[in-house]
């Protein structure tokens, strides 16, 4: 497959032959389904990725992204959109608790700005790059990221 | 702004210079329709800088649910935003059945469409009153209110609620159909489809309404993917996406409607795509209702579900009044989500707020914030 | 001259005949019922003071010609207020009506068809706590808005209701009430000054900004109207349109007078000052309480100025065209009144049904639309007059 060339429209089986194409195993698409590609993506060649898919295979749009922590370590959640096709790729980058740092990608889809934000704040996912990474939902007074597990709530203790 | 000493002023320079100065809009505000603020920065009247800030709302709802059984959430989702309750419970019930593998009744998704649509109607009439106020009108607030009525009305008839309907489940929806619901729902429609010409005369004849709304806020197609924004405010922009056509979910890819787009990507334009949006759900809710009824009465609505989820991830998304929303669950196979992540089309489209209207004036700075709709509910929290 | 019974007291004499008469040889009727109110009262005090006191000089000082003016002039400027007072009361309550039934809602309902909700309203706004803001100027403050609804009250009151009924007969009324009238924008713009209120001041640099614009046109009308009627006069300007109004010379000067008039009077779609969807409530932000309400007030005192010049200028005034002069001098007053709230109900019509413009647009408007047409305007009643026809 040529993974220099744009795809306007591409399938899943194009999306997961162009991903594995490009990156080798570092990314390792898990599932398809219909209009939705599951992978997961190393944090070191995640902006590569995201470059790659906004880039040639025209994904325009960055539907969220989520942080999920998992106690061994945390997890960011990719949900990127393709408008031509209806087509969502979801990328799953894995980060240890000890070095919370992955790049941002509020440069390439500036949609991208506060949900980054936002899963700084509430899980402490440093998004290395971003221009203006401050609390945004919770008062700047806080020290803590609330959203983690280890953060109980009154009856979860 | 910073308290001067006109003496200061004087020093710095002996020419006459003007400042720009901050103004804070917000949270209580009457433009801004829910606690959020915007600071703009004004040079006289034109806006050269914007920040919008929220959270006064956070309510920490993503981790409430981390805390409760799944059927337990339902009740919640319909207090993420007051105009559009149902489409968020819904979502929330697609998302958990991905996750549990089932698909449910052909009925109960018809009636979760009729739904739907319902709520998209009210919330979009409840966006057309906020835009009256916005442009100084109270005619078209008090008129849409008083068509709003009517679809409220309807949501009684079927769930016996107004706002927070609490209606689709896990597996179905609660209810069938009330044959009083079934009775008026037509009427109702119909009527409709005529009274909305009332307002749309109102607004589009008078050249003040759409002089005020032509040409303020422009974004090009570009800018407004990469700004993520999406729903109403996307297509009268030029993208021509809509998750019910293009990734359809339920039982929209059996029913018959169009897409509104609009290229212009200006305030008018996203106001044209919202009302013929309006006559679309029209159309949508007619064949949804016949659809129901040639099902029959007796056909199931609900499903028997387990209270358990295997463990897994599940996405869904769906497209609300506002735009796109999605929610992620990630189970851990017990009775309680392990996260849920709700997207709320808002949260970006706010964020986009300094695009839209720097450059501006003033004065447009409500009309192009009225059609987002804001619902802070949902963006916050 | 021997007082014997109170009648001798109150004589209710022809007030032309009091050397004393403010009026020359115009007859008065406010006047005249404030004369004879006066009569009553000062005649009875005089005769109770004579029976204490029988031949003292202050009974027959309370009824002497001189006194008798200067009591009535006070009473006078009470009826006068308390007439314009009502009148605006009733436009009031005609706008929440009117605009209630646009909107499909009931408008006011307490009392009196919804009358008595105006009277509560003032009661309440009078009942509230007086606020200042810290760090205004109060001096400024208080003294704009005094004056803003002082001129508003002014001219409300200066306006004739026919020709009979009036305040003073100047060579120059319109003139001088047009004065007064453009005064308060610049009031406005000091006031925004003084507030220390971003929304404030953005919304007194807009009053100055809407006066530019509307203020210039309006005067050419004027202009246009007094040229025609050939005086400044309002008695001679309404006298002259005995039976062919001036609308119909001047169609399109009556229709760009309307919304010149609904920019005077800072009502929507003009009414940019207190922008409610952006500025909160404009430059009047942060005044509160028993100010705010009387400022509302004024701003329908103005509205009945707006409405009153359009009727003098346009629509013949106190005057019913084609009928004999019995008819018409029967109550001139309330035919004034009546047209006056006729046009009131077509800048009710117009709130209902427009949104408020923008700044540029309303210069815009002002000087590409409004300033040619009422040129043109003067144009048509130049060539009227030239060519002999008025």
């Amino acid at each position: 497959m040529d993974t220099e060339a744009i795809y306007q429209k591409p399938t899943e089986a194009e999306i997961q032959g162009l991903l594995e194409a490009r990156f080798g195993d570092k990314v390792r698409v898990t599932e398809t389904g219909t209009r939705r590609v599951y992978a997961d993506v190393d944090r070191e060649v995640l902006h590569d990725v995201c470059v790659y898919l906004h880039d040639h295979m025209t994904f325009e749009h960055i539907q969220s992204l989520t942080g999920v922590d998992l106690v061994d370590n945390l997890r960011v959640v990719y949900h990127i959109d393709n408008y031509f096709n209806g087509c969502v790729v979801e990328l799953n980058v894995d980060i240890p608790n000890d070095d919370p740092h992955v790049r941002t990608i509020s440069d390439i889809w500036v949609g991208g700005n506060w949900h980054e934000r936002e899963a700084w704040e509430l899980f402490g996912i440093v998004f290395d790059g971003h221009k203006k990474l401050e609390r945004l939902l919770t008062p700047d007074t806080y020290e803590f990221f609330p959203f983690r597990k280890s953060y109980k709530l009154r009856g979860q203790e | 702004m910073m308290e001067r000493n006109l003496l200061d002023i004087r020093a710095e320079s002996d020419e006459l210079t003007t400042d720009k100065m901050w103004v804070i809009m917000g949270p209580q505000h009457p433009f801004s329709h829910g606690l959020w603020t915007l600071k703009v920065e004004l040079d006289g009247e034109i806006v050269t800088d914007a920040e919008p800030i929220i959270g006064y709302l956070h309510r920490g709802w993503e981790k409430e649910c981390e805390n409760r059984d799944y059927p337990k959430i339902i009740p919640m989702t319909d207090r993420l935003c007051y105009a559009a309750s149902m489409t968020y419970s819904h979502l929330y019930c697609m998302t958990v059945e991905k996750a549990l593998g089932i698909e449910v009744p052909e009925k109960a998704q018809y009636l979760r469409v009729v739904a739907d649509e319902i709520c998209r109607i009210s919330s979009h009439l409840m966006w057309l009153a906020a835009v009256g106020t916005d442009l100084g009108n109270l005619t078209v607030f008090l008129w849409s209110m008083r068509e709003r009525e009517y679809w409220m009305d309807l949501f009684v008839r079927l769930c016996g609620a107004r706002m927070t309907t609490n209606y689709p489940r896990i597996g179905g929806v609660r209810n069938d159909i009330t044959e009083l619901f079934d009775r008026d729902v037509d009427r109702c429609t119909e009527r409709f489809e005529k009274a909305l010409w009332d307002i749309i005369a109102l607004v589009d004849d008078s050249s003040i309404f759409v002089s005020r709304m032509k040409g303020t806020g422009v974004l090009t197609r570009e800018q407004c993917v990469n700004l993520g924004i999406t729903g109403p405010a996307m297509r009268g922009t030029g993208v021509d996406f809509d998750i019910r056509r293009d990734d359809p979910y339920e039982v929209y890819d059996k029913l018959d409607f169009e897409v509104p787009v609009l290229n212009d990507g200006d305030s008018y334009s996203r106001y044209l795509v919202r009302v013929e949006e309006l006559f679309q759900s029209c159309r949508l809710i007619k064949q949804a209702m016949q659809k129901i009824r040639s099902i029959g009465k007796n056909a199931p609505y609900r499903l028997k579900v387990p209270s358990k989820v295997p463990a897994g991830t599940a996405m869904c998304r769906l497209e609300d009044p506002r735009g796109e929303s999605m929610m992620y669950l990630v189970s851990d196979g017990t009775e309680k989500p392990y996260r849920l992540k709700v997207r709320s089309p808002i949260f970006v489209n706010v964020s986009a707020a300094k695009p839209l209207v720097v450059g501006s004036r003033v004065a447009d700075v409500p009309v192009i914030m009225a059609m987002i709709d804001m619902c802070l509910g949902e963006t916050d929290r | 001259m021997a007082y014997k019974s109170i009648l001798d007291w109150i004589t209710f004499g022809n007030i032309m005949e009091n050397p004393w008469y403010p009026f020359g040889d115009l007859y008065n009727l406010p006047f005249d019922i404030s004369y004879k109110l006066w009569e009553i009262i000062g005649g009875a005090l005089a005769w109770l003071i004579n029976l204490l006191l029988p031949g003292n000089p202050v009974s027959t000082w309370l009824v002497a010609d001189g006194t008798s003016v200067g009591g009535a002039l006070l009473i006078f400027m009470i009826v006068i207020f308390l007439v314009v007072f009502i009148c605006t009361l009733l436009s009031l309550w005609m706008e929440r009506k009117v605009l209630g039934r646009l909107m499909d809602r009931r408008g006011t309902m307490i009392g009196l068809k919804g009358f008595l909700q105006c009277v509560a309203d003032g009661l309440k706004t009078f009942l509230k706590e007086n606020t200042l803001p810290k760090k205004i100027d109060k001096m400024t403050y208080m003294w704009t808005v005094a004056l803003v609804i002082g001129v508003s009250v002014l001219i409300a009151c200066m306006i004739p209701l026919s020709g009979r009924w009036f305040v003073v007969n100047y060579e120059t009324g319109l003139l001088i009430i047009m004065a007064f009238f453009a005064l308060a924008p610049f009031l406005i713009l000091v006031s925004g000054w003084a507030q220390n209120n971003k929304y404030s001041l953005i919304g007194g640099m807009r009053a100055a900004e809407l006066m530019i614009s509307y203020e210039i046109p309006i005067l050419i009308m004027i202009m246009t109207g007094c040229f025609l009627a050939g005086s400044f006069n309002i008695g001679d300007i309404v006298n002259a349109q005995r039976d062919i109004w001036y609308i119909v010379p001047m169609a399109i000067g009556f229709v760009t007078f309307i919304f010149c008039a609904t920019a005077e009077a800072e009502r929507t779609p003009f009414d940019i000052a207190e922008a409610e969807a952006e500025l909160v409530e404009g430059w009047q932000t942060e005044y509160a309480g028993m100010k705010w309400g009387l400022i509302m007030l004024a701003e329908y005192f103005r509205g009945y100025v707006s409405c009153a010049m359009i009727v003098i200028l346009f629509l013949g005034g106190w005057n019913i065209p084609f009928v004999s002069d019995n008819v018409n001098n029967l109550v001139p007053e309330l035919v004034f009144l009546a047209k006056v709230w006729l046009v009131f109900f077509v800048m009710i019509l117009m709130r209902g049904a427009f949104a408020r413009v923008r700044t540029d647009q309303i210069v815009n408007i002002g000087w590409k639309v409004f300033m040619p047409l009422s040129v043109l305007n003067f144009v048509i009643v130049l060539l009227l007059k030239a060519g002999g026809i008025y």
